[in-house]
């Protein structure tokens, strides 16, 4: 082999998921000793990419792939993760695969475990061999060692700071033999900034060691500081290649988000003299993957404010939070008076609807009715369509179907009956039952999450058109959370980009892609403290 | 027509299927072995109203959420005690009955509190627990019926100490709503007053799904995170459907009593939750769904098997116990199968 | 000062964590006291009960650590056990060789069975116990159909001594006398003093023997006080039977079935074994993590299998073990309790849910045979009633398995609820 050979090449790489294009010819060639960083907007193609890669049983569930993988000059159809393993391909995942109750070396070994004969193993099999505890210790020293880690290869992983644990998911892969291309994935999301420092240098010596790495972040500074070329992804289709070099920061961010609006019939510009109906200060919301670390934030009466940021930034955490739906503490303040924090009945009774991310897990009794779908939130908490005799209540079956069946004409919402369960519906339907739901709450602030996801292209531009419609003819505030920026910058009035779970920084959607991407990335403040300090 | 077909077996099912294609072979069976068709029909009907109280019992629990309720030995607990307060109290006829209910109903809400209590803390391994709960509440209370401090000569034993095992109800309230009304036809005696009161207790539950408490029940079993979502307190809405699912068990068990014209007590009430579960899993409820409907297929179906089997087996083979066999296998298999069809996904 | 309240710390943890089994060592010393037996009648029952109960516990304590819960289907086990007593009893085969055949013959029932609650077990993920509770009673219908009406109908079977006398199914108790009665028990006996003083002179020099071995090693120092305790422990109990043995004592009377408690040893041994080859680490890695064991490239599936069907195996042979003391089997009752009673004095040993060790199993037998031995008598004497104790010791063999399941699944929650909070 030669030295300046590809040892991993995927060539024109393609993917549909049900008629979905989600991967359009993607090239990429990664040399021995080389960290190829990939860049990419959530939804860009990365995590499709890597499962092609890993040979994940999504990718073969739904029709395979078209391209060719090349490794080490060979052409290679990697059918399993088990496979991927065996032809040398590793990875650093984002949530460690670590069993807290092992030892650091049990961890590395994990079903990897030297064994030795023993008598009852000679008859019944190799299942029975005794572990080498002795041989096993040694090679997890030495991948330990390789990364330059002073802790006890015996001591249990639980309780170690995160930082040590994903260096143990580290040595683990190094420890494979055959290991040839290795993969982080988003690796210093969770860490400390030192963590990430000695991660950063500990990559460069695994690269040393003539591993080609594959490292997908979205951290730009990281990208910069170590990897020796650039791949962008956007809408699935490559964007660019460029070498560490010949680019920077600002060129990247621009790059990542690229300009894509198409206008969805926008409202006339707002004043700014509105009074705030909404202000969040201080929040703190514990929702696993998507943590709010203390925000603040000021929404005036009438806008629509779009909620952008990447993946478990916590964009997905406010709503959540305000609704009550998660460990929240700080102080919410609407139309000046103070919410109830953790109490969903509060946050309904102040007359806030939230239209959930979480469609089939939060928003929709699956096996029931659209029509009680609809009502029942209104049943609970606005005491509606219900008929009272004395301490007894029945529901008013009447008052429901009008509703229901008005919801559903205004809505366009397609559905055989109004007694049809949701369950069957398609994710475009199922949304706008949702948002018939929150409008039957009748609320003065509407709370969208991610409203076009997993719904096609048709039906995303009704939902958003309705938005716009409500905000323009019933005056409703709509706060709309959503990763997918083009679709905030289409409909927002302003867009508050969220980075560690704070605010970034506040745009309006005709701002440029280099801000909208260093926020993204979480640069623009950085960048902007030097700016100060340079002058 | 194929898909119409299709249709109608997925939502009947197959395990109901099965049973209901079995039932109808024993009635062929038992009318070609000469069995007097009329006179099993009628106890068919007596069995039907018998258990049905306690086969509601598991709606509210299943639809709240908490699954199978195999704790039902709690409320049956409390139902008995009632029915011998009531004895104790030296009352007869329908006034013994209706005392019985009413001491019954506050003390399985007392326990019902508790048990909420206890399941709202065991989230997601209530089944398991609610097993053990009713097993070691059957046996405390054995200790109980030997230390409580009644005193009809009904009650206790002669000589020795506590209550006995059995008492007989004659005289005191045996069959009072059985005979209520009754009617023969056909050759059929028809419990009417059983059956009146049994539809009734239904229908107040269908009312009772159908207020706005039974509305955010559902939802609560049917999604907790959407419940929260809608500003629904899900811990309350177990819990209402803890304490209705114990207070059918204790009216259901006074019911049962009446009309088998006998108080059991000791181990019997130990698995009496389990012919509740298997009685509206075959009516086509599953751990997550159930509804009246449910209940009054899978009774009539249970029952009916369990009564007809005995008999025709009987005549078949001289072997009385293929009929209580039969019971286990088809009880606990229907309840397996419900199991596996929870987590199969997974 | 600091140190004192790292004691009472350490104490105060020490109780919290082991509450069921200190409750239960006060109610087992309590209930000795007011049973008013003799110390050695109530020494040589425990041992009785010690020897034909400890195997059917210690299979339980591999399910648990592949993550499966407690097997409550250890019955389908001993199911296959008493199939083949049935077999052999029929074919007439008594003493040793018959008891051979039965472990024999028990093995490949019991790994068909064994396959079959596993495969079940795989279906409800999760929901394994109360899944495997109801597969006890389901099996436990099928196997009376078979043996109480294909037997003589379908099976067909002539044996005037086992059928009963329609010619179908079963007779309801088998005896076992002049057959497999003691076959394996009354080999080899010793009287109790002489066992403890074998044991005792074993211990030592094993002590001995290892301490001599270890003087290259490191760990020195470590080993030196733990294995002095022991060893003096050892030591006292020579003593003691020394002294015993001179004497009268009752103690002299009572005889110990040396290879039963053997072949207890030797299933200890074996789960020592399985746990540190590369299967007993698949099992725990299951046991910790089915997800990530999965990513790992475990079949996870199969581990639990394989699981289950040690499990069964054992199990079976537990039945074995527990008939030849017993004498007589009741054919339609022997197995039924079994999975209850066992789990039961599992987790009075101070197991859980997804925690089991060896140790906690045989103390678990220990104290829960106590109980059952001493709560009749108690009851009678302070309640006047042997029934109450009786219900006494049902109520507690339920109350525990549905305390520690209750616990279990708070701690769970509470875990969950802290792991938010962060």
């Amino acid at each position: 082999m030669k030295n300046n050979d590809y040892i991993l090449q995927m060539k024109k790489i393609s993917k549909e998921y049900y008629g979905n294009r989600v991967l359009k010819g993607i090239d990429l060639s990664v040399k021995a000793g080389e960290i190829h960083a990939i860049l990419g907007e959530n939804g860009a193609g990365k995590s499709t990419l890597m499962n092609i890669l890993f040979g994940m049983t999504v990718i073969h569930e739904t029709g395979g792939y078209e391209g060719e993988i090349v490794l080490d000059g060979e052409t290679i159809n990697i059918k399993s993760p088990v496979e991927a393993l065996d032809f040398g391909i590793g990875m650093v995942h984002q949530e460690f695969m670590l069993i807290p109750g092992y030892s650091i070396t049990e961890n590395i070994k994990l079903n990897r475990e030297i064994t030795k004969e023993n008598i009852v193993s000679k008859i019944f099999g190799d299942k029975l061999k005794t572990l080498n505890l002795k041989e096993m210790s040694k090679d997890a020293r030495k991948a330990l060692d390789t990364l330059e880690m002073d802790i006890d290869e015996w001591v249990k992983v639980a309780g170690m700071p995160i930082g040590y644990m994903q260096f143990v998911e580290i040595a683990r892969e190094i420890d494979k033999k055959n290991i040839k291309v290795l993969v982080f994935d988003e690796p210093t999301a969770v860490l400390t900034e030192s963590e990430a420092d000695n991660l950063l240098k500990a990559m460069v010596k695994i690269k040393e060691s003539g591993i080609a790495i594959l490292f997908i972040t979205h951290r730009l500074d990281e990208v910069m500081e170590v990897a020796d070329n650039i791949t962008i992804l956007r809408d699935g289709e490559l964007v660019a290649t460029k070498k560490n070099n010949e680019t920077n920061v600002m060129e990247l961010a621009e790059l990542m988000v690229g300009r894509k609006i198409e206008k969805v019939a926008r409202s006339k510009e707002k004043q700014d003299t509105a009074e705030t109906i909404l202000s969040i200060n201080n929040l703190k919301v514990m929702m696993p993957g998507e943590e709010v670390k203390g925000l603040s934030l000021e929404v005036k009466a009438g806008e629509i404010f779009g909620i952008g940021g990447l993946a478990g930034q916590g964009k997905i955490g406010i709503a959540n939070g305000i609704m009550g739906l998660y460990p929240t503490s700080g102080e919410i303040t609407i139309e000046g008076e103070k919410l109830k924090l953790n109490n969903p009945q509060d946050a309904l009774k102040k007359n806030i609807a939230f239209v959930s991310e979480d469609r089939r897990g939060m928003g929709l009794l699956l096996d029931t009715s659209i029509e009680m779908n609809i009502v029942i939130t209104s049943i609970q908490n606005k005491g509606t369509f219900i008929k009272k005799f004395g301490l007894f209540t029945q529901i008013n079956n009447k008052e429901i179907k009008a509703h229901a069946s008005n919801m559903i004409k205004e809505l366009d919402i397609r559905c055989r009956s109004e007694k049809q369960v949701t369950r069957r519906l398609s994710g475009g339907n199922q949304q706008k039952v949702c948002i018939a739901r929150a409008l039957t709450l009748e609320p003065t602030i509407l709370f969208v999450s991610e409203p076009t996801r997993g719904i096609d292209v048709g039906a995303k531009k009704l939902v958003l058109d309705t938005l716009v419609k409500l905000n323009k003819e019933l005056g409703m505030t709509i706060i709309m959370t959503s990763s997918e920026l083009a679709e905030l910058r289409s409909v927002c009035d302003k867009i508050a980009i969220i980075s560690e779970g704070k605010v970034e920084g506040i745009l309006s959607p005709d701002a440029s892609d280099v801000d909208f991407g260093l926020m993204m990335a979480g640069e623009y403040k950085k960048m902007h403290n030097k700016g100060d300090e340079l002058q | 027509m194929m898909e119409r077909i299709n249709e109608f077996y997925k939502n009947f099912g197959l395990p109901r299927l099965i049973i209901a294609s079995f039932l109808i072979l024993l009635c062929i069976a038992a009318a070609m072995v000469g069995l007097p068709l009329p006179a099993l029909f009628s106890a068919v009907l007596v069995r039907f109203g018998m258990h049905g109280v306690l086969v509601l019992a598991m709606v509210p629990a299943i639809i709240a959420g908490i699954g199978l309720n195999f704790g039902l030995p709690l409320g049956i607990l409390c139902g008995l005690l009632g029915g011998l307060i009531s004895i104790e109290l030296d009352l007869v006829g329908f006034n013994a009955l209706a005392t019985a209910i009413l001491i019954a109903i506050p003390l399985a809400m007392l326990v019902g509190v508790a048990y909420g209590w206890l399941l709202n803390r065991v989230k997601g391994s209530e089944m398991m627990v609610a097993t053990y709960v009713g097993f070691s509440a059957v046996s405390l209370m054995s200790i109980g019926w030997l230390l409580l401090p009644l005193y009809s000569p009904e009650i206790v034993w002669p000589i020795g100490r506590g209550i006995r095992t059995t008492i007989v109800l004659t005289g005191r309230y045996d069959k009072v709503l059985n005979n209520f009304l009754d009617f023969s036809i056909f050759g059929m005696h028809i419990p009417t007053g059983l059956l009146l009161f049994m539809l009734m207790i239904c229908f107040l539950m269908w009312l009772f799904l159908r207020s706005s408490v039974g509305v955010a029940m559902k939802a609560t079993g049917d999604n907790p995170r959407f419940a929260t979502a809608s500003g629904i307190n899900v811990n309350k809405s177990r819990m209402i459907g803890t304490i209705l699912s114990t207070v059918l068990g204790a009216v259901g068990i006074i019911v049962f009593s009446q009309s088998f014209g006998f108080i059991q007590l000791y181990q019997a009430p130990m698995f009496m939750g389990f012919g509740a579960v298997a009685a509206i899993l075959i009516g086509g409820a599953s751990v997550k769904k159930a509804s009246i409907t449910n209940v009054l297929i899978g009774t009539l179906l249970f029952q009916g098997m369990l009564v007809i089997s005995l008999p025709v087996a009987n005549k078949i083979m001289t072997l009385g116990s293929l009929a209580e066999i039969s019971r286990i296998i088809i009880s606990n298999g229907i309840i397996l199968y419900a199991l596996t069809q929870v987590s199969g996904g997974e | 000062m600091i140190e004192k309240k790292e004691l009472m710390e350490k104490t105060k943890r020490f109780f919290v964590g082991n509450m069921v089994t200190i409750v239960f060592v006060a109610l087992g010393i309590l209930g000795f006291i007011y049973s008013g037996l003799s110390l050695p009648f109530f020494v040589n029952e425990l041992f009785i009960r010690i020897t034909r109960n400890s195997l059917l516990v210690l299979a339980l304590i591999i399910p648990v650590l592949a993550g499966m819960g407690l097997n409550f289907a250890i019955v389908l086990g001993a199911m296959a056990g008493q199939v083949a007593i049935i077999v052999v009893t029929h074919w007439g085969i008594v003493g040793v060789k018959g008891f051979l055949l039965c472990m024999l013959l028990a093995v490949p029932v019991a790994l068909i069975f064994g396959y079959l609650t596993g495969s079940l077990l795989n279906k409800t993920k999760g929901k394994e116990m109360i899944a495997s509770l109801i597969l006890g009673f389901f099996a436990n219908g099928l196997y009376q159909l078979v043996f109480l009406i294909f037997i003589g109908t379908i099976i067909p079977m002539q044996n005037e001594v086992l059928v009963l006398s329609s010619g179908v199914g079963l007779r309801v108790t088998i005896d076992l006398t002049g057959g497999i009665k003691y076959a394996i028990d009354h080999i080899w006996r010793l009287t109790i003093p002489w066992a403890a003083l074998s044991t005792s002179i074993l211990t030592m020099l094993y002590i001995s023997i290892k301490f001599y071995l270890s003087k290259t090693r490191k760990t020195i120092k470590q080993m030196t006080t733990a294995h002095l305790y022991y060893f003096s422990a050892a030591m006292l109990l020579a003593l003691w039977s020394i002294y015993i043995m001179n004497t009268d004592s009752l103690f002299n009377m009572l005889r110990v079935p040396i290879i039963t408690v053997l072949a207890i040893l030797l299933v200890c041994l074996f789960t020592v074994f399985i746990m540190k080859t590369k299967l007993g680490q698949d099992l725990k890695t299951v046991g910790q993590d089915r997800h990530i064991a999965t990513v790992a490239g475990i079949n996870s599936n199969k581990v639990r299998l394989t699981a289950i069907m040690i499990s069964t195996v054992l199990a079976a042979w537990g039945q074995l073990f527990f008939l030849q003391n017993l004498g007589t089997m009741s054919t339609y009752g022997s197995h039924e309790q079994v999975g209850m009673f066992s789990i039961a004095a599992l987790l009075i040993g101070g197991a859980s849910v997804s925690k089991a060790t060896i140790g906690q199993a045989l103390l678990g037998v220990v104290l829960f045979h106590t109980l059952f031995i001493v709560s009749p008598l108690a009851g009678r004497n302070v309640f006047g009633d042997a029934q109450l104790g009786e219900f006494f010791r049902a109520f507690v063999a339920y109350g525990v398995i549905g305390l520690s399941l209750g616990m279990h699944a708070w701690k769970k929650q509470i875990q969950a609820r802290n792991s938010l909070k962060g």
